[in-house]
């Protein structure tokens, strides 16, 4: 068929940066999919709680300190996380390399204490039901918490590097900060359900 | 070519429908009042569905008929007086879709009233536990030497409500007798309770019906419902410990299955066999089947189970033992005095 | 920097410069899936993607199928010896999982995943590099389970594999683990796919195609993509907590240490139940692409098909307990699923409504292959939804339930619901992939054959179902009287299956020697008929500009388009989500060989998995390598900006 131009197209920008990027929309379908994960595995686990006679089940109530100094870091974290997305917006590449630096400090932090939380549960995974699906909802936290600290390691090297040095790498730092606030905001209600659910 | 084709089917099929209705595990032909019930159900949906089937193959038929009278034009002309009317046949489609559906919401809510009301007054309590791939079940009563363990066959009064509750020793199972009631699961962990009434005496065939495992096509069960009397005769019957072997050879056939290893998993009650992870086998020649359902209970049939268990029902729970002729011999003469 | 400098630069060739003989030829180069081994392990273009999708699919369909054929001789006589057991409840496990995981989602995704960027107008799926990931998990998940039957480790626990006869204790051994491990292959690629394909309908649009003038059929894989999204994850999450009970001992569905056996039942069906409509609704997109075509006008009632789908995937996660009827869940709960899934007929009775009224009011029928499955699915779907609504009342499910009709069911909604339309749909749109129609006398017989042996095989299992046959039954007594019609059902199937046979024929000498088609050859009207047959590897040498749901006879003369992206740089218009105004031109991946290295790791990583837990800590280390691969820049115009 045979064409007639009735639009130009060549003023248009390359790269844009939140609804208007398509990664962005990925990112928050991910959000989508993953949230639904969450929601069903607590589901379950106040399913369990429910049918159950007793909640936790012949254990003792988790130590809840390592989980609370988790929080207090992950809600913390959200600060410097909303100044460098406002850096990142306008593409000024210092801050958002301190900003990154700044992120992958904040993300690895929770990581090591993390690594208290699991004892302080005070059972296995392996006793019961209720020790199960205590794991189980720290375990997949854990696992996103490890791959956006992944990801924003190798963004923040990436950010070092001439690569770095594009608007489109500036659009990914915004995707790494929205996807920062879905991991600290999965976490609350995790953390009410683990360590202050078995405490009613 | 296709349309005689199609007739043959027809008659075929219809031929089917008719011979069919008075089977031994039919839904279609209920011997109770839940079946009845719910076959009246059915053939009011079938009935129903198939006018709302035909009402919309003849709207379809509508348009190959006519398709040759129309002309052609540009595909983006639509009449628009047309339009309208199609639109309002349409929503009085939708409409009537909504009315035929809430009206068969409510006709399916009152049906399981209906059921739900059928035998509160029931008479008789049995625990039915189901294992890979037998039914265990258990006549509960207040006195403990009157409660009664069998298997695989479930006698009940004709006429009367008997309460089953239904439990699994292992993985979930379900119980359904067509011609009796819908059927429940067995779920570990969980007891389910249905009610069941047999309308008449007679033997009705029921079988497992979720998917359990190797032998799920094989875990059949059978409700025998009697009179009364015949009921309780059976039930004092069955309350008996095993009767002693009368000749030489079932002699040696009980202590062979007592020094065998068949004492591991049955009970014959007055013996010392007392395991209970097979079936009661106290009285087990009363029984018309053997392994739930799978063989007619008969000396040969029941010599071919215990020599090869695992060919008759692979994946069976018994394992094959090794027994020569005259044992097996033994053992089945046995058995097959525990009226 | 402030944003100022990172603002456009107009570098690079744009496609105003170019005359139309010279764009063609850059583009071709720009798009160009390089050849080679590693060319072809790198491709990201769509409809590549998209072909190996549909050619590994019908090949599983032809796996299931036999699986299903060697059930049927099995059971086509009372107590045949010929299959065992053992190997029956592999074989209906293998063909559940076949039909349902390896061919009928992934083909519906693969249909979509070659027509949408066709059909809004674009160069490229969004997300390149993930759609062809996502093909080489899918593969990966197949073949593994594929082997594993024929090592004898083929799950043989059911499509849903319920515990605890699928746990620790009840299925010793690794055939549990295939299904568990089979299902994250399987959800991880259709979750992929659908992302993309979510992000390609929202963003990637030709301008002007707003929300109401977006082709039905993009609608339908639209709105199943957001179902996949919401259902997918809860199958995940149930064959996770499976793994972990069989793997490290934990006790989700363990009654005696607090867990629950429903819970799983719950869970699957969350998903299970979507799933069914996830097969379904891409299939009514066909039909709302096929009717118009051969009504000649455009489809009647398009808000309320658009609504009715949006309705059908909402509704459908409130659907899932009338599966579990015979659990004895409490009444009055089990009462209000028999309500919802009534109410789901009612946007799929007006769906059938709206494209009868279109064959009703267009110009003269062609009646031709395509249309005649579409015949065959009103005769078919409309009967399969009917019981669907019988099996709906709690109280007759009772009945009916596990049984044959049930399987009788799903085949009808299934097949006619879903095979028919896509076999209509390979007649419609076979053209456009290979550039030669299909032939037409080999279609009838094709048809009439698959019509007949359908019905034959599967209307009498309604009977057999009442009349107390239970699926999953590898045999049954002669007393029970059931040999006759099984007979029957068998000879049936075998007559379907010819059927199918016919239809390999047609598409093998078609695609070889059909005749030619040209780009439109239905006079169809939407955007997939403005590209040659097959199209470029670049889709569209300029992107079309839209103003109306049927652009293609709206705009006889000349095709308006927008002209002013580079040429050569892989680049796409991205426009807004309602309007689709236009508003970024991005870069669109090339290809790349880490996709295939990230779904080995990943593939890899499962099947360990299956042996030891630390596998995940192992496979870590390469997932998280070819990753970076993946994602690290290259210096390509196309990483930068
Ligand atoms: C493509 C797949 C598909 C589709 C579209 C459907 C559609 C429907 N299904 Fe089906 N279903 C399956 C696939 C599908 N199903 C599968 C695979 C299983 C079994 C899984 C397993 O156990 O292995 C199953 C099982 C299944 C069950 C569980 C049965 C059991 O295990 O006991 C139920 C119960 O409610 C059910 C109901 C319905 C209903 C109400 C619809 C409705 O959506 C149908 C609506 C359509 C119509 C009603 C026809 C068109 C409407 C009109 C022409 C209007 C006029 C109509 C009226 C006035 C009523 N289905
Ligand atoms: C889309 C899904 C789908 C499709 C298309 C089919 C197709 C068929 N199904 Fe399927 N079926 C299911 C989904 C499907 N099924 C599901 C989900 C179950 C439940 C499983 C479970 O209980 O867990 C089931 C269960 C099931 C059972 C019940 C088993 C049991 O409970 O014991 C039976 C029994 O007859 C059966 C039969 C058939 C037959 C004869 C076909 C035929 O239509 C098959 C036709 C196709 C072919 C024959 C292959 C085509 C061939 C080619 C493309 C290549 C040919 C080329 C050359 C020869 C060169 N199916
Ligand atoms: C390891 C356990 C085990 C041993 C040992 C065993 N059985 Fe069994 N037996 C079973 C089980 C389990 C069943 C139920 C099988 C089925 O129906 O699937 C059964 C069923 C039977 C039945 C049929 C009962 C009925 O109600 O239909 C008979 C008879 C029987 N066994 C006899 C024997 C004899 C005789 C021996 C010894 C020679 C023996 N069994 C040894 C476990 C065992
Ligand atoms: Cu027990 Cu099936
Ligand atoms: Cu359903």
């Amino acid at each position: 068929m045979r064409e007639r131009t009735v639009l130009e197209l060549s003023s248009l920008p390359t790269f844009g940066s939140g609804p208007r990027s398509p990664t962005w929309w990925g990112t928050l379908a991910f959000i989508a999919l993953e949230g639904t994960g969450f929601v069903l595995a607590a589901a379950t686990y106040l399913y369990l709680a429910y049918i159950a006679p007793g909640w936790p089940l012949s254990a003792a109530p988790p130590n809840h300190w390592p989980g609370t100094i988790v929080t207090i870091l992950l809600v913390a974290s959200l600060v410097p996380n909303h100044i460098l997305s406002g850096y990142a917006k306008k593409c000024e590449m210092r801050p958002v390399r301190i900003g990154m630096l700044v992120m992958t400090a904040f993300g690895l932090a929770p990581l090591i204490v993390r690594g208290f939380e699991f004892p302080a549960l005070n059972i296995y995974w392996d006793t019961n039901a209720y020790g199960s699906m205590l794991w189980v909802l720290l375990g997949l936290h854990t696992l996103h918490l490890l791959t956006d600290v992944g990801d924003t390691i190798v963004l923040a090297v990436l950010m070092f590097t001439h690569h770095g040095n594009s608007g489109r790498r500036f659009a990914d730092v915004e995707d790494n900060i929205f996807y920062w606030y879905f991991v600290v905001l999965t976490w609350l209600p995790l953390y009410f359900l683990i360590y202050w659910l078995p405490r009613f | 070519m296709t349309k005689a084709a199609g007739r043959i089917a027809g008659a075929v099929l219809l031929a089917f429908i008719l011979s069919g209705c008075s089977g031994v595990q039919s839904a279609l032909d209920p011997k109770g009042p839940a079946a009845g019930e719910l076959a009246r159900l059915i053939w009011f949906f079938t009935v129903l569905c198939t006018i709302i089937w035909v009402l919309v193959m003849g709207v379809v038929a509508g348009i190959l008929l006519r398709r040759r009278q129309r002309r052609l034009h540009d595909p983006l002309r639509v009449d628009q007086d047309e339009e309208r009317t199609i639109s309002r046949v349409v929503i009085s489609a939708v409409g009537a879709t909504a009315l035929v559906l809430v009206g068969l919401t409510l006709l399916s809510f009152f049906a399981n009233r209906t059921l739900a009301g059928i035998g509160e007054d029931a008479v008789l309590t049995i625990r039915l536990t189901g294992h890979q791939w037998w039914w265990e079940v258990r006549y509960e009563n207040a006195e403990p030497n009157r409660i009664l363990t069998t298997a695989n066959e479930i006698h009940i009064p004709a006429g009367e409500a008997v309460r089953l509750l239904l439990e699994s020793d292992d993985v979930i199972h379900s119980f359904w007798v067509p011609s009796l009631h819908g059927k429940l699961d067995l779920v570990p962990g969980m007891v389910n309770t249905l009610t069941l009434r047999a309308d008449r005496p007679g033997i009705y065939r029921g079988q497992c019906a979720e998917f359990c495992g190797a032998q799920h096509a094989h875990m059949a069960t059978l409700v025998v419902a009697q009179p009364r009397a015949e009921f309780d005769a059976w039930y004092d019957e069955q309350l008996k410990s095993a009767v002693e072997p009368s000749s030489e050879e079932q002699r040696t056939g009980r202590d062979t299955f007592l020094n065998g290893p068949c004492v591991m998993c049955h009970r014959i009650q007055g013996t010392p066999a007392g395991a209970i992870t097979g079936p009661d086998l106290t009285h087990v020649a009363s029984r018309q089947t053997i392994a739930a359902g799978t063989l007619r209970f008969s000396r040969g049939n029941l010599a071919a189970w215990i020599a090869d268990p695992q060919g008759i029902k692979p994946g069976s729970k018994m394992p094959v033992m090794d027994l020569d002729g005259d044992q097996l011999n033994a053992i089945v003469a046995y058995l097959e005095s525990l009226k | 920097m402030s944003s100022a400098d990172l603002a456009p630069k107009p570098e690079g060739i744009l496609d105003t410069e170019l005359d139309a003989e010279s764009l063609r030829r850059r583009l071709a180069e720009t798009w160009k899936t390089r050849s080679g081994l590693v060319g072809f392990l790198s491709s990201v273009d769509h409809k590549v993607i998209a072909r190996r999708y549909l050619i590994t699919a019908l090949i599983f369909l032809c796996l299931g199928g036999l699986s299903a054929v060697a059930m049927r001789v099995q059971l086509s006589g009372p107590e045949r010896g010929l299959i065992g057991p053992d190997l029956y409840n592999q074989l209906f496990t293998m063909h559940g999982v076949t039909m349902m995981f390896l061919f009928a989602v992934p083909i519906m995704q693969a249909v979509g995943l070659y027509l949408v960027p066709l059909m809004v107008g674009t160069r490229n799926i969004a997300f390149p590099r993930l759609s062809a990931f996502s093909y080489w998990v899918y593969l990966s998940g197949g073949v593994f389970v594929w082997v594993s039957f024929f090592l004898n480790m083929g799950p043989d626990i059911g499509w849903f594999a319920y515990v605890p006869l699928s746990g620790p204790e009840f299925a010793p051994g690794k055939r549990a683990d295939v299904w568990a491990q089979m299902i994250t292959y399987t959800e991880v690629s259709s979750l992929a796919v659908a992302v993309a394909t979510i992000v390609t309908v929202l963003k990637q649009r030709a301008p002007g195609m707003s929300l109401d003038r977006i082709p039905l059929f993009v609608w339908a894989i639209l709105v199943t993509s957001f179902v996949i999204v919401f259902a997918m994850p809860s199958v995940m999450i149930a064959s996770s907590f499976l793994i972990l009970d069989r793997l490290v001992g934990t006790h989700i569905f363990n009654p005696a240490e607090g867990g629950d056996a429903l819970i799983f039942q719950h869970l699957f069906w969350f998903f299970g139940h979507p799933e069914v409509y996830i097969i379904f609704l891409p299939a009514t997109g066909m039909v709302s692409a096929i009717v118009p075509t051969f009504a000649r006008r455009p489809i009647f009632g398009y808000l309320a098909l658009v609504l009715s789908l949006i309705a059908v995937g909402i509704l459908s996660f409130g659907l899932w307990v009338h599966h579990m009827f015979a659990t004895g869940l409490p009444k009055l709960g089990a009462s209000f699923f028999t309500a919802s899934s009534m109410l789901i007929a009612i946007p799929n009775g007006i769906q059938i409504f709206c494209w009868l009224a279109t064959l009703w009011s267009g110009g003269p029928l062609r009646l031709k292959t395509p249309l005649l499955f579409v015949f065959g699915f009103f005769f078919i779907f409309v009967a399969g939804g009917l019981t669907g609504v019988m099996l709906a009342s709690v109280p007759l499910d009772l009945q009916v339930h596990d049984t044959y009709f049930v399987v009788a069911h799903f085949h009808y909604v299934l097949i006619g619901g879903a095979v028919f339309p896509l076999l209509g749909a390979t007649y419609y749109w076979f053209p456009k992939l290979t550039g030669r129609m299909m032939s037409e006398r080999l279609g009838r017989w094709h048809f009439w054959l698959a019509f007949i042996g359908f019905n034959a095989a599967f209307f009498p299992m309604h009977i057999v179902g009442l009349w107390g046959m239970p699926r999953r039954v590898y045999t049954y007594p002669v007393e029970l009287g059931w040999g006759g019609i099984n007979l029957f059902i068998t000879a049936g199937a075998l007559l379907f299956f010819l059927s199918f046979v016919l239809f390999v024929i047609n598409l093998a000498r078609s695609a070889r020697s059909g005749e030619a088609a040209g780009e439109n050859p239905w006079d169809a009207g939407t955007l997939e008929w403005a590209v040659s047959s097959p199209p470029p590897n670049y889709n569209f040498a300029r992107i079309p500009v839209v103003a109306h749901s049927e652009p293609l006879w709206a705009e006889r003369g000349s095709m308006p388009v927008a002209a002013g992206l580079r040429v050569d740089a892989r680049e796409v218009l991205i426009s807004t989500v309602a309007e689709a105004k236009p508003d970024l031109r991005e870069k669109s991946a090339r290809p790349s060989i880490w996709p295939f290295f990230s779904a080995l790791s990943v593939g890899g990583t499962f099947l360990g998995s299956i042996f030891t837990p630390w596998a995940v800590v192992w496979g870590a280390l390469p997932i998280a390598v070819s990753l970076i691969g993946w994602f690290w820049p290259k210096g390509a115009p196309e990483d930068e900006e």
